[in-house]
């Protein structure tokens, strides 16, 4: 019992040799190598799907804010003209490309009934990404949703919660610019009833629809007009 | 006889980490996320679970490999380890439930600097068997998990007035904002600390008035 006591004590005290640095840097790299290998297999695994799910969710979105949608095309923004956006073959090459998208919404007697349009803008925290539908024989905007936001949870995030918000979306003229007024003042149609406590939230909303109204506008009209598409005659 | 011991150290090693040393209450570790994402039940379940995930892994594999690895980059192997599952978690989130991907946010990522993992591999994994490493892991991260729930459902009720999204009140409930705004999160954290505290000490005291 004494002396295992004793050898337990001595090779405590007598210190450890040093490994080489080699191996040190030999052991780090193996680790480095197996946790880079591991990340790429679920890497691979998981992109198809998050990539799924990122088109589900905008395809959710485009068909809440165009009201009774049953197709959409995506058109991209050239040259101040709108084409029809090809697939591309080669998928890496479509995500490298930063490109400007809207989506046509069709019913289901195939007539336009009118555009899903994204946009973004500053908010009080990050960017707020937003998808809205414009319909443009009536110049109004007929659907709105938040795609993107971390503004604060029980104020700026009612931008999206709150349901009296969302009606300002509902039929609201964007000629002339839309502008902001308190909330229970709307008397125009182009006015936004901004949220009590979310002031900034909301004007970064109505912002961001101006803004993204100016960048389409033109080549959505241009774009009917060339294409001589007619716009479904809402029933109401 | 040994087996016995064997035994009792094993739900030991489990259950102080629920009670006794658990991570937030009374090692006051993790306390980004405790903050961060306890707004909701849910975020705090999430979180609880991906640090679940995380923890366990870490630790069966540095439990397995402490012998291969060289005590002079252990701390470095250790957070290689970490952030390897760190990041799994986070895709495997993202294509699980985009949602809560989302609402988590960066908070996944700072999963690696969560002092309350790298923590027990230094001090636990390092220097016992899988077996009871594995233990160690479950109930340090059970312990974490139970104290995020404790820190999120007040804050969810008192400050949306519901729970796992479910309304549990009336129209006419009017909700404390404060509690699901950063604030809240302090003022949850020091009341729960406190009631922690206040019973650690009567109990305290109360084994000494046996004693004597």
């Amino acid at each position: 019992m004494d002396t295992e006591q004793q050898h337990i004590e001595i090779s405590e005290l007598t210190p450890e040799k040093e490994p080489s640095s080699l191996k040190l840097v030999l052991a780090l790299g193996i680790a480095g190598l197996l946790s880079g290998i591991i990340l790429v297999a679920t890497y691979t695994y998981t992109a198809p799907i998050i990539k799924a799910n990122k088109e589900a969710a905008m395809k959710r979105a485009i068909f809440k804010v165009l009201p009774n949608c049953a197709s959409y095309s995506a058109l991209k923004l050239t040259n101040g003209k709108l084409e029809e956006k090809v697939p591309d073959a080669d998928n890496k090459k479509e995500e490298d490309k930063e490109e400007l998208l809207v989506y046509s919404g069709f019913n289901e007697d195939k007539e336009l009934i009118g555009f899903a349009i994204p946009g973004s803008e500053p908010g009080f925290q990050d960017i707020i990404g937003v998808i809205f539908g414009y319909n443009a024989t009536g110049k109004i905007i007929i659907g709105f949703e938040v795609l993107e936001s971390k503004e604060t949870p029980g104020l700026g995030d009612k931008i999206f919660k709150d349901a009296d918000f969302q009606t300002n979306f509902t039929a609201l003229a964007v000629e002339p610019e839309i502008i902001s007024v308190k909330k229970g003042e709307k008397q125009n149609p182009n006015e936004v009833e901004s949220i009590t406590g979310a002031t900034i939230s909301s004007k970064a909303i109505v912002k961001l629809l101006n803004k993204t109204m100016l960048i389409w506008q033109e080549a959505i009209d241009k774009y009917i007009k060339e294409n001589n598409l007619n716009m479904a005659q809402k029933d109401e | 006889m040994s087996e016995l011991v064997e035994k009792s150290r094993s739900s030991e090693e489990f259950l102080k980490g629920l009670w006794k040393e658990n991570p937030v209450f009374v090692a006051v570790l993790g306390m980004c996320p405790a903050l961060a994402v306890t707004n909701t039940a849910m975020n705090g379940l999430a979180m609880g679970l991906a640090t679940t995930f995380v923890l366990l892994s870490s630790s069966i594999l540095v439990s397995s490999l402490k012998s291969v690895i060289p005590k002079q980059v252990r701390i470095t192997a250790y957070v290689i380890i970490i952030a390897t599952f760190v990041t799994v978690v986070d895709f495997g989130l993202a294509a699980i439930s985009p949602a809560i991907h989302k609402e988590l946010g960066a908070f996944i990522a700072l999963i690696v600097v969560n002092c309350l993992i790298l923590g027990r591999q230094e001090a636990f994994a390092s220097k016992n068997t899988i077996g009871l490493s594995v233990l160690d892991a479950l109930g340090m991260s059970a312990g974490f998990t139970f104290a995020m729930l404790c820190i999120s459902i007040p804050r969810e009720i008192l400050g949306s007035g519901t729970l796992f999204n479910m309304p549990l009140f009336g129209e006419s409930f009017e909700p404390w904002v404060i509690m699901i705004l950063p604030p809240g999160g302090f003022f949850m954290l020091g009341f729960l600390l406190l009631g922690f505290n206040w019973y650690a000490q009567k109990r305290k005291e109360r084994n000494l008035i046996k004693q004597n």
